[in-house]
């Protein structure tokens, strides 16, 4: 019995059916919300699993190229091929709203000389190892970058998704039986009085006829 | 404008540097936890925070801290010596944590 410190009036009584209709109301609403997370967190996820094979793959692949060409480059050459950029990478970010939770759109401009330029070094003194290996990078960065996105998208909305979901039980599994025990716990002590007054009346009204009775005897 | 930045091993981010990220080569771990700590605050101005795998197995306290934050986003990358499949891993986290059990 949830019914310790509740007062069975009526005023009570009409107080937690307000609430219990809000309880309902809410959690209604909540597991909505939780569905719909659920469901555009599953495509997240997915895309999520696809990027991440990409990239990893992609990097790997850059990295073996890096690895020729670091082995056919003395080490000195190849840094100092690699020292200075000839593009740069301006990040955006804006926040899209998606069901609440706020995830980050990363948009990027490359800022180079010319298009496509992404070797910041002549071709007299490098190999064309390294070429393919920084091809292969710039390729496997654009992905990169979508990764970032989906990842981080994916761990706010992971978060989020948890939370909703505790609300959800609680309100499911303790707020509305609590809420709906009580009254149960008031309707029945208020009909308990007000049978208690009946028989009380019935009483008093026997004793008074009783006396009246006796008197005019 | 925000930045992009490449923490791990000398030979990982030297391609990066080429294509115009902001690299940070560490030696140790010790190193890649202070770089880390460093950059991660607001206002170094950093969007996006790649991270060696080899080193961020030892810093899951630090990159824990940023999860639930919507910046930065920190990557966990393969290293030269290819993936150790943390970054799944961390994908596996994140839907057991949603879901409550791991359905992939």
């Amino acid at each position: 019995m949830a019914a310790t410190g509740i007062t069975p009036t009526r005023m009570v009584l009409n107080k937690l059916k307000g609430r219990l209709k809000t309880a309902v109301r809410g959690h209604k609403l909540l597991k909505d919300k939780r569905d719909e997370l659920m469901r555009q967190f599953m495509t997240i996820v997915r895309r999520n699993k696809e990027l991440r094979e990409q990239v990893e793959a992609g990097l790997t692949e850059a990295f073996a190229a890096l690895s020729v060409a670091s082995a056919v480059m003395s080490p000195e050459m190849l840094e100092q091929s690699l020292l200075y950029p000839c593009q740069g990478v301006e990040l955006d970010v804006s926040f899209q709203n998606i069901m609440s939770v706020n995830v980050p759109v990363y948009e990027f401009q490359t800022r180079s000389a010319e298009k496509g330029d992404v070797l910041p070094y002549g071709f007299a003194q490098t190999s064309g190892e390294l070429d393919d290996a920084m091809l292969a990078l710039s390729k496997v960065f654009h992905d990169m970058l979508e990764l970032a996105q989906v990842e981080k998208s994916m761990q706010l909305m992971a978060e989020e998704i948890e939370k909703t979901r505790r609300r959800v039980n609680a309100l499911e599994y303790v707020m509305i039986p609590e809420l709906k025990e009580n009254i149960k716990y008031i309707t029945m002590k208020l009909e308990e009085n007000e049978n208690a007054t009946k028989v009380r009346l019935i009483k008093v009204k026997e004793m008074v006829l009783q006396k009246a009775h006796n008197y005019t005897y | 404008m925000y930045k992009i930045g490449v923490i791990g091993g000398r030979e990982t981010v030297m391609g990066f540097k080429a294509l115009g990220l902001d690299v940070f080569p560490v030696e140790s771990v010790d190193e890649a936890k202070r770089t880390l700590r460093q950059l991660k605050k607001p206002e170094e101005g950093y969007a996006i925070l790649y991270i060696e795998e080899n080193l961020a197995q030892e810093l899951t306290r630090q990159i824990d801290s940023v999860k639930d934050s919507p910046m930065p986003a920190i990557i966990l990358i393969p290293g030269r010596e290819g993936s150790l499949g943390l970054g799944q891993a961390a994908l596996r986290a994140a839907v057991e944590r949603a879901v409550g059990a791991n359905i992939l």
